[in-house]
């Protein structure tokens, strides 16, 4: 992990440092060579650190209120609402730090996207990312089960459900996880147990994200690799940690507005009347960030096959580094990768859109072209593009085309041909 | 090696890989199994309902096992509607007279098979059920016509105490 020696100056330092390399850690952290173009679309790694710590505090905080019991989940909520101190601003922001911490996410794997940052040799790194946005989205679903509200229920009893279409076993398998034969109290309380445990799976495996970062170093919006250290890089510390410090406190002023002018727009008005097991609510949607994949489960007519476009359209992304087969990982250089990469964009939140609307009419069509779009982006876009497309002559190194007064690959291209 | 008979150390690996392994399921299997359904929630198997005041065309919904169950008087009309359905028409073929044996009482569980929701009375293409979660359509005999549910509505095992109560479970 260290690619520099380190000794620290005191005699008691080295006499600890001996021991646990504390210190040689924190040196690594500091030193840490980072590409000098970075721009701050890669400042949401921070982000998202902050967002989970954000999530455990409040989440331990909340938990010392919160009862996990089918008859006092939901009047508890409210305790914490009403009557425990701070406790609205506490729960405000738990439930819209999830959004966020949704938000950073998408631009954090939209960002790996577009300058190709999955590829070689950061197939473990993305993989890890992966995981761990699958545990973000069970700890979410969870999350969203404890106030018991009619959404929590329906959405429980939905998302569950999903397992049942499992040929023989499905049912077994939805009784094995409710504790009965609809979702109810052993339910809720595996539920809250889960919720509480997934944050810890994801802050390990966060370190294991960095640490696998810190083995290649990080890519940067050229997408070329570079000399570390050398005239390419500047120290974590100070440089990045200001940058990303800045882009946090600008984060921080969106997640504010959430929390203080509309903390409940991202919710549902529904979740504020207690569970009912008689009663389906109208419209059951899930939360914002989940649409895209509702979208695509509601396209398919058949249940099993459903749950399997659902579970694919995620899983396909672990198969990213081998599906794109063009060996240049910035997006800047690939003319026609940089198209279909906004056409993606597009397919996505036209998916999340659909999502929220009723699956019927022309909302059905859309949804079903859309869903189709985005398995054609990754299995044939993206393995035929690394063959076919002609690529731009990539700069010999980051600081090129920095001194050629303009990072475009055009303004690097124009000055080769002067040459 | 290959020509070799298995020695007895070979022998000794096997075996101790093999029992570890049934301790390993031994010990692992309590923990997987308590979260089954309790011995509390399959004690509130059996539900009994009393439907001496129902009017022909009425549905109520009791609670069986936490899931609602439909208890539907139907109307001769509406008998006549699900008796004359050809098989042929169906996803999940099964005749009405399968489905309720008293044809004037349909009894079922009120959960949609495709995840879930509860179904709204009198409501759909077919004069049954609608769900409006994901857009699935039931018959007057609770049957799949529309939609992405895989079967029809579930029937429970069920059985007239009396002329005026019914026992589901």
């Amino acid at each position: 992990m260290s690619d520099h020696e380190y000794t620290p100056k005191s005699k008691f330092g080295k006499w600890f440092n001996d021991r646990l390399p504390l210190l040689s850690l924190a040196s690594h952290l500091t030193d840490y060579p980072t590409p000098k173009n970075l721009n701050y679309w890669w400042t949401f790694g921070g982000i998202l650190t902050f967002c989970l710590i954000t999530q455990i505090v409040t989440g331990l905080t909340l938990a010392m209120h919160y009862i996990a019991h089918a008859d006092m989940a939901f009047e508890s909520v409210e305790h914490i609402m009403r009557d425990v101190n701070y406790g609205w601003l506490i729960r405000y922001i738990h439930a819209n730090g999830a959004s966020m911490f949704f938000l950073a996410v998408y631009i954090h794997i939209f960002r790996s996207l577009f300058y190709g940052s999955y590829k070689s040799p950061r197939e473990i790194i993305w993989i890890l990312g992966i995981i761990i946005y699958l545990l973000m989205m069970a700890a979410a679903f969870m999350g969203y089960v404890l106030p018991w509200g009619q959404m929590s229920f329906w959405g429980a009893t939905v998302i569950t459900n999903l397992f049942s279409a499992i040929p023989l076993v499905g049912e077994g398998i939805v009784n094995w996880l409710w504790g009965g034969y609809s979702v109810d109290n052993p339910t809720l309380t595996r539920f809250f147990t889960l919720h509480y445990l997934i944050p810890f799976l994801i802050l390990g495996l966060v370190v294991l994200h960095i640490w696998a970062l810190h083995v290649p170093g990080n890519n940067n919006p050229v997408g070329i690799d570079i000399k570390k250290p050398s005239k390419d890089t500047v120290p974590f510390h100070p440089y990045i940690v200001i940058k990303d410090g800045f882009a946090l406190l600008m984060f921080m002023i969106v997640f504010a507005f959430f929390v203080f002018y509309t903390p409940n727009i991202l919710g549902h008005a529904d979740n504020y009347i207690e569970a009912n097991p008689l009663v389906t609510p109208a419209h059951i949607v899930p939360e914002w960030y989940l649409l895209p994949f509702y979208a695509i489960l509601r396209s398919v007519p058949d249940k099993l096959l459903g749950v399997i476009a659902m579970l694919s359209a995620i899983l396909i992304l672990a198969a990213l580094p081998w599906l794109d087969t063009s060996k240049i990982r910035s997006a800047v250089f690939r003319p026609l990768y940089k198209q279909f990469y906004w056409i993606l964009v597009a397919d996505v939140l036209i998916l999340g859109y659909v999502g929220a609307m009723p699956a019927e009419g022309l909302y059905l069509l859309i949804a079903r072209v859309a869903t189709g779009y985005y398995f054609i982006h990754f299995l044939v876009v993206l393995p035929i593009l690394g063959f076919k497309e002609k690529t731009m002559p990539l700069p010999l190194s980051i600081t090129e085309p920095v001194l050629g007064g303009s990072p475009m690959a055009s303004a690097v291209k124009k000055k080769e041909s002067l040459n | 090696m290959s020509d070799k008979k298995p020695e007895r150390r070979e022998f000794l690996f096997t075996a101790s890989y093999a029992v570890g392994a049934v301790g390993v399921g031994a010990v692992v299997w309590p923990l997987i199994d308590q979260m089954n359904p309790d011995a509390s929630v399959k004690a509130l198997a059996s539900t009994e309902v009393d439907v001496s005041t129902m009017e022909p065309g009425k549905t109520i919904t009791v609670l069986w096992r936490g899931k609602p169950v439909f208890i539907k008087r139907r109307t001769s009309e509406e008998i006549a509607e699900a008796r004359a359905v050809k098989m042929e028409d169906l996803k999940d073929p099964q005749k009405d007279e399968d489905r309720a044996k008293n044809p004037e009482w349909l009894v079922m569980v009120g959960v949609c098979t495709h995840l879930g929701c509860v179904p709204l009375n009198d409501k759909g293409d077919y004069n049954g059920w609608f769900c409006p979660c994901h857009g699935s359509h039931y018959d007057t005999s609770g049957r799949i016509r529309k939609g992405p549910a895989p079967t029809n509505m579930e029937i429970p095992k069920y059985e007239f105490v009396n002329s005026n109560t019914i026992k589901i479970g």
